[in-house]
């Protein structure tokens, strides 16, 4: 295993108006290895990735990336700095609607990070759409037509096949396959697992699913009201929770058969 | 069938064209089945296989390129004649009636649902305001208790924030607060629950649960999450590419799925795979088996409906 560290995050922080969505959070992110964020909604999951990729800018806390020219100071670099390590990490988002323009087709969406980057000549360009639409399982078809003729699940695909299309070192999908059903779930899973041995990426993966989680993730960490209550293996985590809200998290997973009922911890009672 | 079962809705035949520039899309050929009252019906099924557009039919919202070229849904509401959705013409008031809070949607895509212009409190007050004679002041208190019942803490300072300043979890629920507030007879849930994480689900999955309890509406409910169809359906519709390929009760279609692919999809869930193994897909596991041509539905012995070639249906087949 391949022990080069590709990020770190020390004391990170961010507020709104004041109140704290992200505090006090650090980690460290080893090359090719997948570290999962798990945590209830409005814990600060999303908010700590755009910290990290400087989609917003952090108000406490040190974020160095290992990139291709060697280590950065994510949070201090200016956003013209910021460019070029833009094509290193990429961010696929959990709301697969809005963050696709409505206006352009598939083609001009999955192309964009390539011309922004000034990349390859135009039939390059097509010829790595039509690798990534493959990759994604999207009929070629697909090029011409708008996000709006899609169901929830080839949107998805979409966003993922524009933010590999870069070919990315650090990739941070945020609830990515929480939209797809279980089949095309397990095809951009296994998807994913592939490009990693492929490409070495390494990934950041946010996702309530747990059985996702347990799945694809090396180590985990585990958020509560913007903190990281408890972070180790997924073994570790799983199987030997710490926290309490780590044992309610895994209380609340509804199993497949419907003889097992759903008794969740009581929040409560845990004080939570 | 011999016995007779009140539904509230009964979808028959209903067919989905839609008009792109390489050709016609069929997104839905000859759906059919039951919505029973008081119940909660599932519909389970890989992405693009028609689950959205049957519910979009339901309410009517099928746009061009899109149309709806055959077939019939009959809803028959708790008081007053039944009638035919399909055949509704545009400015018909039972359309406004039932779109007004007969039959309400919590759509797929919670941003296309909230105005960015209003706040929070003010949408969910609003919906409260458009279905019932009551106070600006009675609907901002409802809106209040829903939304804390949905999960929404520190109430007071989040009716006044905008949609983009929930997490993606939040407006979900707000979405849902906005559906439940109505008391419709029928609720759509179009995957209400995909951004939340696991214990606020469970959380809106007994709500929902409760409340159609308490108030005896029927729910047809669209997932890809078969634990949360295990934990809330009682009737599971199995749909693939534009059809239906099996009807059964939860315990018969997640128990014993007598269709290939609904094995399939058990077969996909990653709890159930090894760590380090590739998961299951579709494709490995039901392999060359053709199914998609539209084998009409056979009522089993046991009351479950499959779409199966005549060679591959089970024994007792009515
Ligand atoms: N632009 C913003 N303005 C004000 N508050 C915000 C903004 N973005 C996020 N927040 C707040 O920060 C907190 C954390 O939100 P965040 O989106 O990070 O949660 P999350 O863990 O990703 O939740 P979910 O699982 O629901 O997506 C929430 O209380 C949210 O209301
Ligand atoms: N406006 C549209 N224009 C063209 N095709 C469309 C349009 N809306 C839906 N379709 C097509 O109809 C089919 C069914 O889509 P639908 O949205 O019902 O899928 P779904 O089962 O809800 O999938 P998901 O689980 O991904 O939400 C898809 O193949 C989709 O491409
Ligand atoms: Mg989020
Ligand atoms: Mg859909």
């Amino acid at each position: 295993m391949n022990s080069e560290l590709v990020l770190t995050v020390a004391g990170l922080s961010k507020y709104f108006d004041g109140v704290p969505a992200v505090q006090d959070v650090s980690f460290e992110l080893k090359r090719s290895e997948t570290l999962g964020i798990v945590g209830e909604s409005g814990s600060g999951k999303t908010t700590l990735a755009r910290c990290i990729l400087r989609a917003i800018d952090p108000d406490e806390g040190v974020v160095r990336f290992n990139s291709d020219g060697g280590w950065v100071d994510l949070h201090r670099l200016t956003d013209r700095e910021l460019v070029p390590l833009r094509a290193e990490m990429q961010m696929i988002f959990q709301d697969p609607f809005s963050s696709l323009n409505p206006r352009m087709t598939v083609q001009e969406i999955i192309e964009e990070p390539l011309l922004i980057h000034g990349l390859d000549d135009r039939r390059e360009r097509r010829t790595k759409v039509l690798e990534m639409l493959d990759l994604v399982q999207l009929s070629h078809e697909s090029l011409t037509r708008y996000p709006h003729a899609f169901s929830g699940g080839q949107r998805q695909r979409i966003g993922i096949a524009r933010a590999l299309i870069l070919r990315p070192n650090l990739v941070v999908c945020d609830e990515s396959v929480s939209a797809l059903d279980v089949s095309v779930q397990a095809q951009i899973i296994n998807l994913l697992e592939d490009l990693q041995q492929e490409l070495g990426l390494t990934y950041l993966f946010v996702a309530h699913d747990l059985s996702v989680v347990q799945h694809i993730c090396d180590r985990v960490l585990v958020m509560h009201r913007g903190r990281v209550v408890e972070q180790g293996t997924v073994d570790e985590v799983f199987d030997h929770p710490k926290e309490d809200y780590t044992r309610l998290l895994l209380s609340a997973i509804p199993s497949p058969d419907p003889d097992v009922p759903l008794r969740p911890l009581d929040r409560r009672s845990l004080g939570l | 069938m011999a016995e007779t079962t009140d539904n509230v809705l009964e979808i028959r035949d209903l067919a989905v064209d839609f008009k792109t520039d390489t050709g016609l899309t069929n997104a839905l050929v000859n759906v059919g089945f039951d919505v029973p009252r008081g119940k909660v019906t599932a519909v389970v099924g890989e992405s693009g296989s028609g689950k959205s557009v049957t519910a979009n039919c339901i309410m009517r919202l099928i746009q061009p390129p899109g149309r709806i070229t055959g077939g019939s849904i009959a809803f028959q509401p708790e008081q007053g004649e039944a009638f035919d959705i399909v055949s509704l013409g545009k400015k018909d008031p039972r359309l406004l009636d039932l779109r007004g809070g007969k039959i309400s949607m919590v759509f797929q895509e919670p941003m296309t649902a909230l105005s960015p212009v209003y706040t929070v409190g003010n949408q969910v007050a609003e919906a409260i305001l458009c279905h019932r004679d009551v106070s600006k002041e009675v609907a901002w208190k409802e809106a209040a208790h829903m939304l804390e019942r949905v999960g929404i803490g520190d109430i007071e300072r989040r009716m006044t924030m905008y949609p983009f300043e929930f997490s993606g979890g939040m407006r979900q629920r707000v979405v849902v607060a906005m559906a439940l507030v109505c008391n419709p007879e029928v609720l759509i849930c179009d995957e209400p629950t995909t951004a939340l994480d696991v214990t606020i689900q469970a959380e809106i999955l007994t709500l929902i649960r409760d409340l159609q309890r308490e108030l005896g509406n029927s729910v047809l409910f669209i997932t890809h999450d078969l634990g949360v169809v295990a934990q809330l359906a009682d009737q599971v519709v199995v749909m693939y590419q534009g059809r239906v390929l099996e009807i059964g009760t939860v315990r018969q279609v997640l128990k014993t799925p007598v269709h290939p692919y609904t094995r399939g999809l058990l077969a996909a869930i990653p709890g159930l795979a090894k760590k380090g193994q590739p998961l299951s897909t579709i494709a490995s596991v039901v392999g060359d088996t053709d199914i998609t041509t539209p084998w009409p539905l056979v009522t089993l012995a046991d009351g479950r409906q499959v779409s199966l070639p005549p060679d591959q249906i089970p024994e007792g087949a009515s």
